[in-house]
């Protein structure tokens, strides 16, 4: 496993989310790890997502493993890190009010994992997400944002498009296929090639 | 409160990151070798997080040259120190853990004539607050002992004082009341200016006192140890060393907390352990 893909939305992020996870391949070949701005007692997301795909979804624990297809939900009150080989949390301070916080995930992906990083941006209603988004675009990193047109709220993804005024802008029913298409050319480019 | 925005770790594309982690390296063991703090086996990400804001307070720009600053200036230790090691917490975080621990723990101390707990990592100490007032509620304060440790002289010097910002006393009030809170929360401290001021008989039976648990050894034997989401700021050797200082620590059926989000899997003492009250971590050794 070479690369990771994260996911950061808040306002409207569950119905966003849904279609994304609906639509990814059961052979998603690299693990997924998603920021959703939600309140502490908000436990259901896991199981909301978890009926929707083959892929498994988790609350993610400290130390948990990171593996290919698997997806791994920040759970409310903490930051959410990766390490090479597996998920770090802390409960330091709130960035930009939020904890977990979108950007505090995006850099430590792409600070470990350089250019096998794949940030997504969907809906919200602040700015997290648009400091991280650029720092995986700097590290030569690929970018995806929802497309503020559709989006429920516009503010999140604007502010990351303006961050990063190369990411690829998407209608919310392309993501997922592009999303399988950039993590299949990062984990296999052999195959890929040869085929 | 949002954090300062601060420098980072260079954004372009050259950026090394196998040549940070050898200035990180060297950084810790610059550190540990000088002053004797251990933060070699932290986890690697957010170690670095908060070096980074200490490089940018300081208005540096590599980890290389907070070393330089750090071996030859103790105040910029200090200041490092902090940042490394301040815990944000709160009272009654987690209320769902206390209802927890009510209806699961406490009938067990009821049966012992002494309680001996152990709050390793306490912080500021609002948990220890918190379940001092919880073992009053349930009339076991006067025959139970908390050591509360922290590896930090700061922040166990404002746990003794147990004052705490009035702002926060709303959030505190209404987890207390989650938690399974018997009484008035405004019962327990005196508002004064900006601040509550908890009730000094709180910690009549509190001893804070520094304890390393990178470096140091077990001092008692406990039948409840507390260690809510510090272990997740080590790495998994020195998170395996400090779970069997707990196993060595704890007397037999001895109870276990972990942080929400923190677990014994994939730990050799797994197995050692029951976990009474899923999902809520709250383990009884068993053997």
């Amino acid at each position: 496993m070479r690369g990771i893909a994260v996911i950061g939305t808040s306002w409207g992020g569950l119905a966003a989310l849904s279609e994304i996870i609906a639509g990814l391949p059961r052979d998603f070949p690299m693990p997924i790890a998603i920021v959703q701005h939600r309140s502490k007692d908000s436990e259901l997301l896991v199981d909301l997502l978890q009926d929707l795909t083959p892929l498994c979804v988790r609350d993610a624990e400290d130390k948990d493993p990171l593996s290919a297809g698997t997806i791994y939900v920040a759970p409310p009150d903490y930051h959410m890190l990766v390490e090479r080989e597996y998920v770090s949390l802390t409960v330091d301070s709130p960035v930009r009010h939020s904890r977990p916080s979108i950007d505090v995930l995006f850099k430590s992906a792409s600070d470990t994992f350089g250019a096998n990083t794949i940030g997504v941006v969907l809906t919200g209603a602040n700015e997290d997400g648009a400091a991280g988004l650029a720092r995986i675009a700097a590290r030569g990193g690929k970018t995806l944002v929802q497309d503020p047109a559709e989006a429920e709220v516009p503010i999140m993804p604007q502010s990351a498009i303006r961050a990063v005024p190369g990411a690829r802008v998407l209608p919310l029913k392309e993501i997922s296929s592009e999303l399988a298409r950039l993590a299949t050319a990062i984990e296999e480019p052999r195959t890929r090639k040869a085929g | 409160m949002a954090e300062r925005l601060t420098a980072e770790p260079p954004e372009e594309q050259n950026y090394d990151p196998d040549l940070e982690r050898i200035e990180v390296e060297l950084l810790l063991e610059g550190i540990f070798r000088k002053y004797g703090f251990d933060f070699r086996a932290y986890a690697y990400s957010s170690l670095r997080r908060r070096l980074w804001k200490r490089i940018a307070e300081s208005g540096l720009t590599t980890v290389s040259a907070l070393q330089e600053r750090v071996l030859h200036d103790p105040v910029v230790m200090e200041q490092l120190l902090l940042d490394l090691s301040i815990n944000v917490t709160a009272m009654y975080r987690d209320p769902h853990f206390y209802v927890a621990f009510r209806e699961k723990v406490i009938p067990m101390l009821r049966t012992y004539p002494f309680i001996r707990i152990w709050h390793a990592g306490c912080s500021t100490g609002e948990e220890v607050y918190s379940m001092a007032i919880l073992l009053q509620e349930e009339g076991l304060y006067d025959r139970a002992r908390i050591y509360a440790t922290d590896i930090n002289e700061v922040v166990l010097q404002r746990a003794k004082e147990g004052i705490f910002p009035l702002d926060r006393m709303k959030e505190y009030t209404d987890n207390y009341i989650k938690a399974g809170g018997k009484k008035s929360f405004s019962e327990y401290y005196t508002a004064k200016y900006d601040n509550a001021i908890f009730n000094p008989g709180l910690t009549k039976n509190v001893v804070f006192s520094q304890h390393n648990l990178v470096t140091d050894r077990s001092f008692s034997e406990f039948n409840v140890i507390l260690c809510r989401n510090v272990l997740i700021y080590f790495d998994k050797a020195l998170q395996a060393r400090v779970q069997s200082l707990f196993y060595d620590s704890l007397a037999m059926f001895g109870i276990l907390v972990l942080g929400s989000k923190e677990s014994l899997k994939f730990s050799e003492y797994e197995s050692c352990y029951e976990q009474i009250s899923p999902p809520e971590k709250v383990y009884r050794k068993i053997r």
